[in-house]
């Protein structure tokens, strides 16, 4: 008999009323309020649901509005990370930068807010109900307004489960999944996909997986692999005879060896290289869930990454938009200048198209819809747009923007890793 | 959340390509070649068309798009983009339960089809004119009535004014129950062919924008006349005129709004139109670059294959340019259907109007001309239509507001500045 999700729900609320940030926000009231008007039609929702306990997904409903509506359950999650993100992350972002290293209170705060719950199954005890894509970029994007290094260094306990959920046997599922919404740290899993290589192609990895016997045996380089040295397992993908899989392998096994890899940007997610020698993989490690699908899972790791992207590009439009009317230079503002205002309404509108993109991408994934496509443009349209407003907003600051004095030049290193990183996250 | 065209639309749309395909797209080269010359064809098309409008609430056409029924002041500037993002989720909460997808959806899906077939042609169409939608939107119940089967043009931009539509300098004297205009109009898109023109004038020059009004001025009222139809580099189908008011008389009666002077919101309500018509231009930018698109991926086919799989820097350059175009195009599309759904539901959507509008109008001018690139000699000649799309959507990022005026609007508002600090 699987606990009663309202419970669940009300555990997790009580974990958040708690912690003592939420008052330090002055988030608590707002929360409350949010938590009054959403837990009524999110726990209606949710006895509806645990009546139906349907296993497939459900089809699109063909005859759903056109709807840019967040539902109340995801205002308050947007409203309550935003939160986190502008007065947790942001404070906290410089140092982690310089240091390379996650601040240990922050793993105990991130805890209490619970967001590994939306990467296990309701069966199993967690939130993730049928729909969630939305609910996951609503969640990286709210992150990534305080900082894209840390958000994805904090998403990847939640892109682990996700993973498992998706990817996973129901075995498999049982296993690893309860551990992750324990009132312990969730278990560190990382997610390694990109190999050193030039125009890197994650659908032709060098990174084998052979048979042999009741194993497989891995070898291969992965690199810039999010919290891969404190890392306890990985999720390794590779190549195998019968197509590419994933795969868990522990991080103590032996044969293989991990390092730190600083990088441009990422670095409080301290990324690390690892290489795989003849590991020894027990065949039930390999993620065998009955839909799984590798271009699906990529597709959901590159819309977690554009997620990111589009909460720091807001940021950085957020963050330039009061210097350039502060600013003053041959006697005006120089958000007086269309050169300079131009720049502005550019980032505004790219920003605010590659939210769209994500959107509808994410929307479809969860409606059961192809997304290929959506994920690949939206991608494609990120990778571009972000680095672009990720350097002007360096630009508009001018020299002061090349300087350390101002996060600009973090989101710009930071930034660069979009149209690099494949893996990692998952939405 | 759902960002994908909802079912009750899809006959809609359907019915709008077939239009495009069967009826625009075979005459499209024909009024290229000759211009001025009136495409008959139109006539039994928009019957048609008015037919489906009285039968229809959502059908396809300029009035469809009218903020009829709706009243809410235009946003006032000074809330950074979070903040008004989060005010309107705030507010579209309220009214979760009626989420609308009405006339200003259903008007700009019927105008991206219908422009994938011929842009000109959509513009030529009889009483579809952007005069209609601005009677739609601010006429009294007796002009809607008067108005109902005219087919209105729109003249606003002057010899020595186009964007600056506050230097308007056809001015509006009263004179008993009538208007005297004087003044000189020009781009005014079928200022000849149209029943009537909506006229912008000005009650008092020294009064700026509160005092410009607008006024419906039949064909055949005495002192306007027609000086000239412009060559142009694209939308030939659709003609443009010169028009000239000298001691014209027009009744008091056909000014549309207020007659008084409110120095509030005199101009606002006059750009208001704006909100509603910049994601419909919008949307005719969607539909052209649609068409090239579509038309330089099936000549490519054999060179590019478009699986959506292989990383953009490893697929050819032609095929990386297509896939780019795409994602431009795609994003345009969403913005549009933003600034749209926003109307629809009475979200204040000034700056996404402008977005979409900067938007659609910079990548269908981007995506029509490097498609005529991509498709060679083939693009570049007369056989194929992409030449003629890449000449028509020029327009599209110039009139109804050209990029750099969108862009001047939207970054007032992230700016919070008026347009004496940001000029």
């Amino acid at each position: 008999m699987t606990a009663d999700i309202q419970g669940r729900a009300l555990a997790m609320l009580n974990r958040f009323a708690q912690a003592d940030w939420p008052d330090r926000l002055k988030l608590r009231k707002p929360v409350e309020r949010l938590i009054y008007s959403g837990s009524r039609a999110s726990f209606r929702a949710a006895a509806q649901r645990a009546g139906q306990a349907s296993k497939t997904p459900r089809a699109a409903d063909a005859d759903a509005l056109f709807d840019l509506t967040l539902s109340d359950e995801q205002q308050m999650l947007v409203t309550m990370l935003e939160g986190f993100a502008s007065e947790v992350l942001r404070p906290l972002a410089h140092a982690a930068d310089e240091q390379a290293a996650l601040p240990a209170a922050l793993l105990n705060q991130a805890h209490e807010l619970g967001l590994t719950h939306y990467g296990v199954s309701e069966a199993l005890g967690g939130m993730a109900a049928e729909r969630t894509t939305v609910s996951n970029a609503l969640i990286a994007e709210a992150l990534g307004k305080g900082d894209l290094s840390l958000a994805a260094a904090l998403l990847v306990p939640l892109s682990a489960a996700n993973c498992i959920r998706r990817w996973g046997s129901p075995a498999q599922q049982a296993q690893w999944l309860p551990a992750f919404i324990g009132a312990d740290l969730a278990p560190l899993m990382a997610i390694a996909v990109n190999e050193p290589t030039p125009l890197f192609d994650p659908q032709q990895l060098a990174t084998q997986a052979k048979k042999r016997g009741k194993h497989y045996l891995l070898s291969g380089e992965k690199c810039l692999v999010l919290r891969g040295l404190d890392a306890g397992q990985l999720i390794v993908a590779a190549q195998a005879a019968d197509g590419l899989g994933l795969f868990i392998v522990q991080a103590g096994a032996k044969g293989l060896q991990r390092s730190p890899e600083p990088a441009m940007g990422l670095k409080a997610a301290s990324t690390a290289r690892v290489v795989l020698k003849n590991v020894k993989v027990p065949l039930e490690a390999r993620l065998a869930g009955e839909r799984f699908d590798y271009q699906s899972f990529l597709d959901h790791a590159g819309l977690a990454w554009c997620a990111l992207a589009v909460g720091t590009a807001q940021a950085a439009l957020d963050y330039v938009i009061p210097y350039c009317n502060e600013r003053v230079a041959f006697g005006e503002p120089i958000s007086h200048r269309q050169g300079v205002a131009f720049m502005l309404a550019d980032m505004a509108v790219e920003l605010d198209a590659m939210r769209l993109m994500v959107w509808r991408a994410c929307a479809r994934a969860e409606q059961g819809l192809s997304f290929q496509r959506e994920a690949y443009l939206a991608r494609l349209l990120c990778s571009d747009k972000a680095m672009r407003i990720g350097t002007d907003a360096v630009q508009l600051l001018g020299g002061h923007g090349f300087t350390q004095e101002h996060p600009a030049e973090r989101w710009y290193r930071d930034l660069r890793a979009l149209a690099i990183m494949a893996g990692g996250l998952q939405l | 959340m759902n960002l994908e065209t909802p079912k009750k639309f899809r006959g809609l749309v359907n019915q709008a390509h077939q239009v495009a395909e069967h009826y625009f797209r075979p005459i499209s080269r024909k009024y290229d070649k000759a211009e001025h010359a009136y495409p008959k064809e139109l006539d039994l098309l928009a019957a048609l068309l008015d037919g489906m409008n009285a039968g229809s609430p959502d059908a396809i056409g300029a009035t469809s798009a009218s903020k009829r029924g709706a009243s809410f002041e235009p946003a006032q500037g000074n809330t950074n983009g979070g903040n008004l993002a989060a005010s309107k989720r705030g507010a579209a909460r309220e009214q979760q339960e009626g989420v609308k997808n009405g006339g200003n959806l259903s008007a700009l899906l019927g105008v991206m089809e219908l422009c994938w077939g011929d842009v000109g042609l959509l513009l030529a169409m009889p009483r579809q004119g952007l005069g209609n939608a601005a009677i739609a939107a601010v006429a009294n119940d007796e002009q809607l009535g008067r108005f109902g089967g005219t087919w209105a043009a729109m003249a606003i931009t002057e010899p020595g004014c186009g964007s600056d539509s506050a230097a308007i300098r056809t001015t509006a004297v009263k004179d008993g129950d009538h208007y005297v205009l004087n003044g000189e109009k020009i781009f005014v898109t079928s200022g000849q062919r149209a029943d009537a023109v909506v006229v912008w004038a000005t009650l008092d020059k020294g009064l700026g924008r509160a005092a410009i009004k607008s006024f419906v001025v039949e064909h055949g009222t005495p002192g306007m006349s027609v000086t000239r139809l412009e060559k142009k580099l694209g939308i030939k189908a659709s003609d443009t005129a010169s028009i000239s008011f000298s001691d014209c008389r027009v009744p008091a009666a056909n000014l549309l709004g207020s007659p008084e002077i409110d120095a509030q919101k005199g101009f606002a309500g006059v750009m208001e139109t704006f909100d509603n018509t910049r994601p419909l231009v919008a949307g005719m930018a969607i539909g052209v670059a649609k068409a090239s698109l579509d038309r330089t991926r099936e000549l490519l086919h054999k060179q590019c294959k478009l699986d959506y799989r292989k990383p953009l820097l490893s697929v050819s350059h032609a095929e990386a340019t297509l896939y780019r175009l795409e994602a431009e195009w795609e994003a345009a599309r969403l913005l549009t259907l933003k600034a749209a759904w926003m109307a629809d539901n009475r979200l204040p959507n000034s700056k996404e109007a402008s977005i979409a509008k900067a938007k659609a109008g910079r990548v269908a001018n981007e995506v029509t001309l490097k498609c005529v690139e991509l498709a060679g000699a083939l693009g570049y000649g007369e056989d194929e239509l992409l030449e003629k799309w890449a000449r028509d959507s020029k327009i599209l990022d110039i009139f109804e507001g050209t990029q750099q005026i969108q862009l001047l609007i939207v970054a007032r508002r992230l700016l919070g500045k008026s347009s004496s600090e940001l000029k």
